[in-house]
Formats: structure tokens, sequence, C-alpha cells
């Protein structure tokens, strides 16, 4: 007799006589012809795995995933440091400069998490990162008085601008930030805002209290989203829009807000680091954070901040080098 | 439209070159999406058989949960993985926040209820004789288990591809429980995110594109497993 399994795998068309007897055969006159081939499978000489051309084509598969899977990235020899940042930073690709230096010097490898800032501070409170780089003096100072960080330096500078259509609607163009929020309230013209708790949402509602006009008209929308989607959103609303400098430099080319309020001491976005209370994250970590921060108040990390170009504009002014101030 | 065309040209150009970071993004998703789903089918698809064939009070109960739980957020999801996950959680010895392990974790509970549920069905829609048979043969409860698989194969297979397309193209857990860190736990779908956040919508397409032919890959893969049921 044929193994039942060599059948198979020639896809024949069902046979009764595969080791099942007599019972088989009769249950095929009885039952649909799709049904016999669960009656075949039980018969004492096909084992069941093994009838299947469908199992080992399975197996082959995962073999080979297997194999693949040898060759994913294994990094867990490096010791590793966890900063938590803003989008704006990541997105701005200043950290794609700033950290290799670090990484190969120290033999690290340094994991960046890029969320909004308000966030990466609970990030950093939950003890899940050893580092905080944000850009929200306020709630850096409440963090470290909260005790969370244990030591807090600035690092750099870049600016808000305050965007918004070529037409300037609203007639904003020139004045500080302030007065430009008072006229927009009052014209009740469009207004996205990222509502995400990040440092740019806090600086826009300090600067619309600032202001003492109220952001509830209609046409002042929440976006929630990260500043190049919310910039995205503004620029096809034609709307008015605060960002940071650095990610406006990188959208600058994809729409057509422009700048219009001036550039004022309000608009000033400092950068601030924050090494986490080594309580909340034992290990190596502590250590490793406070060698980060050093470095990147160290004048050579500096001097790569202070000569980072998107589009052939400088984004940040490094504060520690003996130049700056 | 001008956009799209750059997308895919950027994509066919990007594989091409091999660039290490979208290749490193794709392998990464298409294992961590097979180690889930294969874990998913492996505790999903008994359950999905049993909860077609078990009679008991309560199973059509249980069946409507899990169908529920198909449409299961994913940010939702990675929300609870990461309370679970974070230093101050249950499970925060574990280490598995910020590592493909957890994005593996959040993204098996995605799978199961898709699994258990379409596995269900499709056992549930069998002739009913399979069973008796299979029983009046003396098949034991496991053959016979092994017996509705395979006469259900088609509906299984469709179950595996269902729950390894919503995990590879998976946003919410990758970017929380995972965090979408460079060369660790980035995804197809959180590079896609953070293109588009930075205003590469070309490369964002690109990738998109990348996500989609892997779909593709997946899908064709399925229908070699399953072959031999179309004449």
């Amino acid at each position: 007799m044929i193994p039942c399994h060599r059948q198979r795998a020639r896809c024949l068309p069902p046979k009764t006589d595969c080791g099942g007897g007599s019972f088989a055969a009769q249950g095929s006159v009885i039952l649909n012809p799709f049904f016999q081939r669960s009656v075949r499978l039980m018969s004492p000489y096909s084992t069941h795995l093994l009838c299947r051309s469908t199992w080992p084509r399975v197996l082959l598969l995962l073999l080979s995933l297997g194999w693949g899977g040898c060759g994913a990235p294994d990094h867990d020899k490096q010791p590793v440091l966890r900063l938590a940042t803003t989008t704006s930073t990541r997105d701005s690709g200043l950290l794609e400069l700033l950290l290799p230096p670090f990484e190969s010097q120290r033999q690290v490898r340094v994991d960046v998490i890029a969320v909004g800032t308000g966030e990466a501070l609970k990030l950093g409170e939950a003890g899940d990162v050893a580092v905080v780089f944000v850009h929200a003096r306020e709630a850096e100072d409440a963090f470290v008085a909260a005790g969370h960080g244990i030591r807090r330096e600035d690092v750099m500078d870049n600016t808000f601008e305050l965007l918004g259509p070529v037409s300037d609607p609203a007639g904003i163009r020139g004045l500080d930030a302030p007065a430009a929020l008072r006229k927009i309230a009052a014209g009740r013209f469009p207004f996205v805002s990222r509502g995400d708790d990040s440092g740019t949402n806090k600086r826009e509602l300090l600067l619309w209290k600032a202001s003492a006009a109220l952001p509830d008209w209609p046409e002042y929308r929440e976006s929630g989203q990260g500043m190049g989607t919310t910039l995205t959103i503004a620029n096809e609303m034609s709307a008015y829009v605060l960002t940071d400098r650095g990610t406006w430099l990188n959208y600058r080319d994809k729409i057509d807000l422009v700048p219009l309020a001036a550039q004022t001491p309000e608009l000033r976005n400092r950068y601030g680091i924050i090494v986490v209370d080594p309580k909340k994250n034992p290990g190596s970590a502590a250590e490793l954070a406070h060698a980060f921060v050093d470095y990147v108040i160290s004048p050579a990390a500096q001097q790569i901040i202070a000569d980072y170009r998107l589009a052939g504009d400088a984004v940040f002014l490094p504060l520690h080098l003996p130049t700056a101030d | 439209m001008e956009i799209i065309w750059d997308g895919l040209r950027q994509a066919v150009t990007l594989v091409l070159i091999g660039d290490p970071l979208i290749l490193g993004a794709a392998g990464l998703t298409v294992w961590i999406s097979t180690l889930a789903v294969s874990l998913a089918t492996v505790i999903g698809l008994p359950v999905g058989v049993w909860l077609a064939r078990a009679t008991f009070p309560g199973n059509q109960l249980v069946v409507l949960a899990f169908r529920a739980g198909m449409a299961l957020p994913t940010v939702f999801v990675g929300t609870i993985c990461y309370s679970l996950f974070t230093r101050r959680g249950v499970l925060g010895p574990l280490e598995l926040l910020y590592s493909p392990g957890g994005i593996v974790v959040g993204e098996l509970l995605l799978a199961v209820p898709i699994i258990v549920s379409i596995s269900q069905a499709a056992v549930k829609s069998l002739d009913p004789r399979v069973g008796e048979t299979a029983r009046t043969l003396g098949a034991s409860p496991l053959r016979r288990g092994l017996t509705y698989v395979s006469e259900a194969r088609l509906g299984v297979l469709l179950a595996v591809l269902t729950a390894f397309a919503r995990c590879v193209t998976e946003l919410g857990i990758a970017m929380i429980v995972g965090g979408n860190i460079k060369d660790h736990t980035r995804t197809l779908a959180t590079a896609t995110a953070l293109e588009t956040g930075k205003g590469e919508f070309a490369r964002g397409l690109a990738m998109g594109t990348i996500l989609l032919a892997i779909a593709l890959v997946a899908s064709c893969l399925i229908g070699w497993l399953s072959r031999e049921n179309q004449r």
C-alpha cells in the first residue's frame, strides 16, 4: 500500500483505501467528499502531521524566520543611557550629531525617547529614563524642587516663532507676541494650538496669560499632535500657530506660513538638561547620566550645537561657549 | 500627487540601496510581529477551537468578549502595557519597557482576540459531523482538535494573516511601549510617523509602501501555505 502522505503530497484526488478500513469507505458514501479527508486523517497509517503538506511549509517558514532572527539587532552587551526629550528636539536632527561622540567615547548606547515635555518629565518622575532634555523652565524647576531631578543645567537657546498667513488678516506683523495674540483673539482668527502639554504648548498658554485674552473662540483649535503635524494643519487652515524655530526651519519649504511676531524675550526657548534622581534609576545609570550632562555642556558638544545648521540657518545658540552671551 | 510619486520612487530607491535604517526597521517589524503572532496562535488557536465546540453556560458571552477584543485600540493596549512595565509598575523588574520584548507582549494582547475569534468562527462553521465521526473513530480530544484545525485551515490561516496585518501596521504600542528608539525599537510604523512628523512626507510614504509590500509577501506566503486547498 502506498503510504498515505505520499499520496497527499502529490495532491492526488482523495482515495478511500488509505488504511481507514471499510468504515471510511462507507462514510464517504454518506458524507460529502470534502469530509472524507478528516476521516482519512483518523487512519492509523496517516500520521496526522506528516499527512499534510502544509505543516512542512509552516516549519520551513518558521525556521527561516528563526534564522533571520539571529541577525536581529542585539545591543544588550552595551550599557544603556535612557534620555527623554521632546519631539521638536529630535526632529531638529541635532541629536544625531550630538550623541555619537559620547556614545563611542563612553562605549554606551543612548536610547532617545521623544515625547512632549510634560510626558518626558513624567517618564523621569517614574524613573523610566535617567536624563531629561526639555524646554519648559517652570516645569523643570518644579521637577527639581519636587526631588525628581538632582541636577539641572542650561544647555542652549533657540526661539519660538509666531507664524501666520502672508496676508496676515489680524495685522500682527512686527508686534510682540502678547499684543499679537490679543489682536488674533479680538478678530477671532483661526489659531492652531498643540494642546498636548508640550513645552511649546506650555509657552503658548503663558503667552495667552500675558496677553490677557482668552483662547476660547471656535476657530481656536487644539491639534493634540506633534509640532510638525500641527504646522501642517495650521497651514491647511491658513491659521496662526506658535512653533519652535527648529521645526519651522524643517517645514519652511513645505508650508506657506511666515513668522510674523517680533523676536522679543517672551519668545526665547531655553533648553535644560536634568539628571533624574538616581534612587529612581539604580545601577550605573546615575554615573552615566552625570557624564552625559557634563558632555553636553562641554566645549566640544557646545561647538557641535553652535555649528548645527538647518537649511543653511543656525538653529540653536549654545550657552556654555566662551563666545556666547 | 507629486508627493505620492516621490514616495514611490523613494521606496524603491531606499530598498535598492539597502538603507540600513529602513531595512533595520523592516526586519524588526517582521520579527516582532511574527513572534507575537506565533505566540498568539499557540495560545489563541486552542481557545478558539475549544470555544467553537465546547458547550457551557456563558460560552456565547466569552465569544462576544473576544470579538469585541478585536477592536482593542492599540494606544489603549500600549498605555496598559506602559503602566505594567514602568519601573513603578507590577512588571517593572522585567525591564520590558522600551525593549522589543515589550512590544511583542503588547502585540500579543492585540493578536490573541483576533486568532480566537476568527478561528472560532471557522471551526464553528464546519460540518458538525466532522467531530461526530472523529469521535466514533475513537479520536482523542487532541486529535479531534487537530482535525478541526486542518479542516478549517483556510479560516485559521486567515486568522493568522489578519493578526499579522494588525501587528505589522500597529503604531500605538510600538510608540508607547517601544519608544521609537533608533536601531532598537523603531518599527516601520513608528518610523513612518517620525518621518511624517519631520515633514519628510515622501520618505514617510516610502516606508508605508514597504509596509504594504511586507503585507503582500505575508499574504502570498499564506496563499502558498494553503495552496493545497485551491484546485
